[in-house]
């Protein structure tokens, strides 16, 4: 990781020092505004054709020339197993969430500080969820959920979180590493301690604060993914919310596409709100401090 | 340390352990060789090759594009709507997939899909997305938010006094790229690359649905090993498979991590 | 941390991690068979978990009760619009007011024993299974023998001795098209004409799914060859392929609605389901090439409801439940009994396809000759 003592050194081979050309500050903006306008649309269509795809779909009636309908979409509020589902998987979606990041952001910020031979290990334990598919890892489980049916005595959905909080493990190590990679670890935690702080002061009150986009990301991430998540809930025969829109589309397919748009708009308002939180909160603190 | 060991150990290592050991034991749990030499079949073999292009192409073509997106966020407004939207955005599409994301595109660009009809006309019903090819960009569908979501930390650490800095020096934009962002952003980049690839080859929900014929990548043949009503007693089979896939990964994983150290020490 | 005490901490954890796959906790046995007597306690002299026949529990009037207080039944891998298993469903809770969970509708029937399997000691596990023959003769050891109130009438070929597994319902294989979107087959070598570019698909694939097998069956003997040799089959889809006509997707109601599949192989009642959706739907059972499957119902042997479970049987053997059946399309397993008795629903078996020629039932030699042959060349000759 370089930093910023080593520009000087580059930047020496290259043209003597003068000032900036003029006008250049002015042309780089221009181009940036280019290229944002070029890649949003570009990406912004590609994205959205699909769900319209999807919508035109949901809308359409019985027949060659039967007109447009809403009725796939008034048939959602009747259906009775979406509402139980969605709350299951909202309560899975912050058990995870929280359990994943308790569990990693204290050993992530631990073995970049004080056990870089680690990290490779972690790296690798990390990446394996993802490298095993749902239907194998379902099989593995089976004697380790027995175990936990018989400590816990309990069969509710919740314990699908222990799946889901491996599940995580890839993207929130990538989100996290690259939070941190970002910043000058070392650095800030030596001040602190050599000002009298003890480790969990470190981590909490002044590594996370500067981490905090990237642990929002994470949090994000497993958000979305256990919302998102069908086989091994399907083959546990818990009814989670996809499950629950799987099973309600199948006989229903204007339905089951409509269920699918209403869940996605759901999770973007829900992930829209969080983020506006977040923006809040840092403007009253701007305020306040 | 302990409790992260810990928990992975419970909840991942032994799971992991027991498919692996399953791996090699026939279908009356004794030791066996056989279903791991499956694994040299031509037609296995095939399937993973397939599995790792398309994994390795949609990864590419997703952190490329990704990359490109999460720089125009993060240039902008870290509190405008452009940003705010595309995060969230991102954190919804980048685990959307499987039958319905499977079905966006059948509708869109499949045999009788909006595009294909409003172009080609009604009679004609190519079947390119039904493909390899196709499945490759379903995947990009969710490839790139995935990497505007994991990539995004790593661009907000580079601070615009780097780029003054450069330019005070007299450096244009290029030598800014070549000589202060990219090697530090290269870790990061090839990290995100790699959660991307191994996201994509384990992905099987969606190609499940568009290509139910031949299973052609490997997280089909691990389903059919499991799921097939007409071939049975595969399921250690299908464990073998696994252990294929985990080794592939591996392998890839050492690869970049000597990628990294490369790229590292070259630009130093 | 040495290296030496990582070793040796990995190997504990591998020993560790072995002993536990091996071993299940002990005391789920018990937590199990406590709930199944305390269901069984009240009404019979015997617990639902080995009654035979309802007679063992003291009468229906028993079977009935004791289900109710279980009050809930686990079935798998029933979709809604299979053989009208969604009307099925409804009138059994309807009817004994008993809760019904329907998990993994679109799972196979190995995946229905998988979970009977992975799901063993909770109260998840399915209780009743609908599987193709091949899995039912397989998985024996896994369920319990039964013998329903109607058991005289089905044929012994249809049922095994004990009742571990009885036959419930069946149909032909057919083609299925919109006949709105393209022309009218009259057999099965009509698909490979361009009218056809893109548009046929079969259900599912062969080395997957019964359903498709049997496609793949028919079409080879609708080509030229026999049930012993499906490789005229493979053959005719290798030509399809090849004349671009071919089409690879899962055949859902949603592409069928959209129109990416307007031609189909399936069974002939899972055709119907289609037609509410597309009302120019149409069926075709090739002149000469009916093939013909049977599937099979059987109970788990640690059913978590297992009143309930037999009860369900009861119900789908009867007048009432065949009927359903035979409303979806499909032709029940007493359907010859009951046209003998007259207790047969006229109307409904007006509406089955016309049958051309002579059902032929492929044997569990040929389907495994066949299967054999798939394993080695369907990837070949798709890919």
């Amino acid at each position: 990781m370089t930093d910023l003592s080593q520009t000087g050194a580059i930047a020496g081979a290259v043209v003597p020092p003068g000032p900036p050309r003029p006008g250049l500050r002015a042309r780089r903006r221009r181009t940036l505004l280019l290229l944002r306008i070029v890649v949003l649309a570009v990406l912004g269509a590609f994205f959205l054709f699909p769900l319209l795809a999807l919508l035109e779909f949901s809308t359409r009636g019985v027949g060659e020339d039967s007109p447009r309908t809403l009725d796939a979409w008034g048939r959602i509020v009747t259906d009775s197993t979406l509402i139980p589902a969605i709350v299951s998987s909202l309560q899975l979606a912050v058990i995870t969430s929280v359990v994943a990041m308790v569990l990693m952001v204290p050993t992530m910020i631990w073995v970049r500080l004080r056990l870089p031979r680690v990290s490779r290990v972690v790296e690798f334990l990390c990446l394996l969820p993802l490298t095993i598919p749902a239907v194998v890892l379902v099989v593995g489980l089976v004697p380790i959920y027995a175990w936990v049916r018989y400590l816990t005595r309990t069969d509710s959905i919740l314990t699908l979180s222990y799946a889901y909080v491996v599940l995580v493990l890839p993207f929130v190590y990538r989100s996290l590493d690259n939070g941190l990679s970002a910043i000058d670890v070392r650095t800030l935690a030596e001040a602190a301690r050599s000002l009298g702080a003890d480790w969990f002061t470190v981590i909490t009150r002044v590594v996370i604060p500067n981490m905090a986009q990237a642990v929002l990301n994470a949090a994000l991430l497993c958000v979305a993914l256990v919302m998102g998540e069908f086989t091994i809930a399907s083959l546990y025969n818990y009814v989670n919310l996809q499950v629950a829109i799987a099973q309600a589309g199948l006989a229903d397919a204007n339905m089951s596409m409509a269920v699918s748009l209403a869940s996605l708009m759901f999770a973007f308002v829900l992930l829209l709100g969080l983020s506006f939180v977040g923006r809040w909160r840092r403007r009253h603190g701007k305020a306040a401090a | 340390m302990l409790p992260f060991f810990a928990y992975v150990g419970i909840f991942l290592i032994i799971p992991t352990l027991v498919v692996v050991i399953a791996a090699f034991l026939d279908g009356a749990n004794r030791p066996t060789l056989a279903n791991v030499s499956e694994l040299a079949e031509p037609y296995i073999a095939k399937t993973f090759w397939n599995s790792i292009w398309v994994s390795a192409v949609s990864a590419v073509i997703g952190a490329v594009l990704g990359a490109l997106l999460a720089y125009v966020v993060a240039t902008g407004d870290p509190d405008g709507l452009v940003r705010t939207t595309v995060s969230s955005a991102s954190g919804v599409l980048a685990q959307f997939g499987g039958v319905t994301l499977a079905f966006a595109f059948i509708a869109s660009v499949g045999p009788a899909g909006l595009l294909t009809t409003w172009i080609l006309g009604a009679e004609a019903a190519p079947t390119w997305l039904l493909s390899l090819k196709g499945l490759v960009l379903v995947y990009t569908y969710f490839q790139i938010p995935l990497m505007v979501l994991v990539f995004l930390p790593a661009l907000d650490g580079i601070r615009p006094q780097w780029r003054e800095a450069t330019e005070t020096l007299g450096g244009t934009a290029w030598d800014y790229w070549r000589h202060v962002a990219v090697p530090i952003l290269t870790a990061p980049f090839l990290g995100a690359l790699l959660l991307l690839f191994a996201n994509a080859f384990s992905a099987y929900a969606t190609a499940a649905a568009l290509i139910t014929q031949g299973a052609p990548i490997a997280p089909l043949q691990i389903r059919t090993a499991f799921s097939s009503e007409v071939l049975l007693g595969r399921e250690n089979i299908g464990k073998a498979l696994a252990l294929g896939m985990v080794i592939v990964v591996a392998i890839v994983m050492t690869l970049n991590s000597m990628l990294q150290k490369r790229s590292s020490r070259w630009l130093r | 941390m040495t290296t030496t005490r990582r070793a040796l901490l990995s190997s504990i954890a591998v020993g560790a991690a072995l002993l536990i796959s091996a071993c299940s906790p002990p005391s789920n046995e018990s937590s199990t068979s406590n709930s199944s007597a305390a269901a069984g306690g009240g009404a019979g002299s015997s617990d639902p978990k080995t009654a035979t026949s309802a007679k063992d529990l003291g009468g229906m009037d028993a079977l009935v009760a004791a289900a109710k207080k279980e009050g809930q039944l686990n079935v798998i891998a029933l979709p809604p619009d299979w053989a009208n298993y969604g009307e099925i469903i409804k009138a059994f809770g309807a009817k004994y007011g008993i809760k019904v969970n329907s998990a993994q509708p679109d799972g196979t029937s190995q995946d229905e024993v998988n979970a009977v399997k992975s799901l063993k000691g909770t109260d998840r596990a399915p209780d009743v299974l609908d599987i193709g023959m091949a899995v039912a003769l397989a998985n024996t050891a896994l369920f319990a023998p039964y013998q329903s109130e109607k058991w005289a009438d089905i044929t012994d070929a249809q049922k095994e001795s004990t009742g571990l597994w009885v036959q419930d319902y069946g149909g032909y294989m057919s083609v299925g098209y919109d006949s709105a979107k393209v022309p009218a087959p009259t057999s099965v070598a009509d698909l490979l004409k361009p009218a056809y570019k893109g548009r046929v698909a079969l259900n599912g694939d062969p080395t997957q799914a019964n359903a498709a097998l049997h496609g793949v069956l028919m079409a080879s003997v609708a080509s030229g060859g026999s049930l012993d040799d499906i490789s005229k089959g493979v053959d005719f889809f290798k030509q399809l392929k090849a004349a671009g006509n071919f089409n690879p997707v899962q055949a859902s109601s949603a592409t069928v609605k959209n129109g990416t599949t307007p031609v189909v192989f399936d069974w002939d009642y899972l055709q119907l389901g289609h037609v509410k959706d597309v009302p120019s739907w149409k069926v075709l059972l090739p002149a000469n090439a009916v093939i013909g499957g049977y599937y099979a119902q059987a109970i788990n042997k640690d059913a978590p409801h297992p009143a309930a479970a037999r009860l369900w049987q009861e119900f789908l053997y009867s007048d009432e439940g065949q009927t359903l059946w035979l409303k979806g399309g499909a032709r029940p397993v007493r359907m010859e009994a009951m046209t003998k008795a007259g207790t047969i629903d006229k109307a409904a078996s007006a509406m089955l396809p016309a049958v051309s020629g002579t059902p032929q039932f492929p044997t569990q030699a040929q389907l495994a000759k066949a299967k054999g042959m798939l394993a080695t060349d369907w990837a070949k000759a798709i890919g």
